[in-house]
């Protein structure tokens, strides 16, 4: 068991869990997303081997509408 | 018309066949949102980067409405208020598409949202150097103007007006000023009204317009994007055929000759 932070919400996610398994859990496709850990962009390719530790920041963004 | 035709506004690499660039803000759903974008003609829309809703798993997404291969997205940082936030918005945006081109606008009052200029001209010598296109929203100030050009800007972006306002271009003598000494493409953003606001931009001589708001929040947006459509046109046309003179007595449109 690890927490994160996971978009400003504490989260509890198992132990050895990647960023991969993170999309995963909340049905995101990766080709729509762009993730930043620990204040780093993470490149997709990355996103198997990048295995999240306790009291990690993730945040992951999408497009939206704007102007 | 065949001269028309051939009238390509080119801006950082891309060809468009449309002046007209919409936001996709501000509407009711992205059902509207890509109804009102097709009747605009645009080929380029402005999206915003924000963090995903990890509690609702079954929100919509933009990208299944407005397909990105299909039409070209433009990031932008709407809502950053320093270097700092822009950058980090624009260099996530790259990482999700691949898109070097981008929209840079760094606010500096809450109240008009009036561009940060100091911020803005250092955030685009920083995205220059690593490889972005960046297309600048900033202030009608020509010197200002010209310093994003001399840092490698791709288009010059100055407010008609405060974002969001509607008051159309306020000053038409700084906008031509602009216009008149860039060697990149100009592009009111902010502010445009209604369509005639559109019209007289592109009369003025800008490379095309940015609308958002005028759009979305007329009583009908999609009928609204239409208006925005042909006011380009026509403003560009006008621009191409170059206005008459004016004079400051009346002529006659009839000839004086054979009156009876």
């Amino acid at each position: 068991m690890a927490k994160i932070q996971l978009n400003g919400k504490k989260i509890s996610i198992k132990s050895n869990f990647s960023l991969f398994d993170l999309l995963k859990k909340y049905k995101l496709n990766k080709k729509k997303v762009a993730i930043e850990h620990n204040g780093i962009i993470i490149q997709k390719v990355n996103f198997k081997n990048k295995y999240l530790k306790n009291n990690d920041k993730v945040e992951i963004v999408h497009f939206i509408g704007g102007g | 018309m065949v001269k028309l035709n051939k009238d390509i506004f080119k801006v950082a690499n891309k060809s468009l066949r449309s002046r007209l660039i919409v936001g996709t803000g501000k509407y009711t759903s992205f059902t509207e949102t890509a109804k009102a974008v097709k009747a605009s003609g645009a080929e380029m829309v402005t999206v915003a980067v924000r963090r995903i809703n990890i509690l609702d798993k079954k929100k919509p997404i933009l990208t299944d409405f407005l397909n990105p291969k299909k039409i070209i997205y433009l990031p932008n940082t709407a809502g950053c208020f320093n270097s700092e936030d822009a950058l980090r918005t624009l260099r996530l945006a790259r990482e999700m598409g691949g898109w070097k081109l981008v929209k840079l606008e760094v606010l500096g009052d809450k109240k008009t949202l009036y561009p940060n200029m100091i911020e803005t001209i250092k955030s685009t010598k920083i995205l220059v150097k690593e490889g972005f296109k960046v297309m600048v929203y900033c202030t009608d100030d020509p010197l200002l103007a010209k310093k994003l050009e001399d840092n490698g800007a791709s288009a010059i972006m100055p407010l008609a007006s405060p974002i969001g306002s509607g008051l159309g271009i306020q000053n038409k003598m700084n906008i031509s000023m602009i216009i008149k000494q860039s060697k990149v493409p100009v592009i009111v953003d902010a502010g445009i009204g209604t369509a005639s606001d559109a019209t007289i931009a592109m009369e003025l001589g800008c490379d095309g317009v940015l609308i958002n708001s005028a759009i979305a929040n007329a009583k009908k947006p999609i009928l609204m994007a239409e208006a925005f459509k042909n006011a380009v046109i026509s403003g560009r046309n006008a621009y191409l055929a170059g206005r008459m003179k004016k004079n400051q007595v009346a002529s006659p449109s009839s000839p004086l000759k054979g009156i009876i």
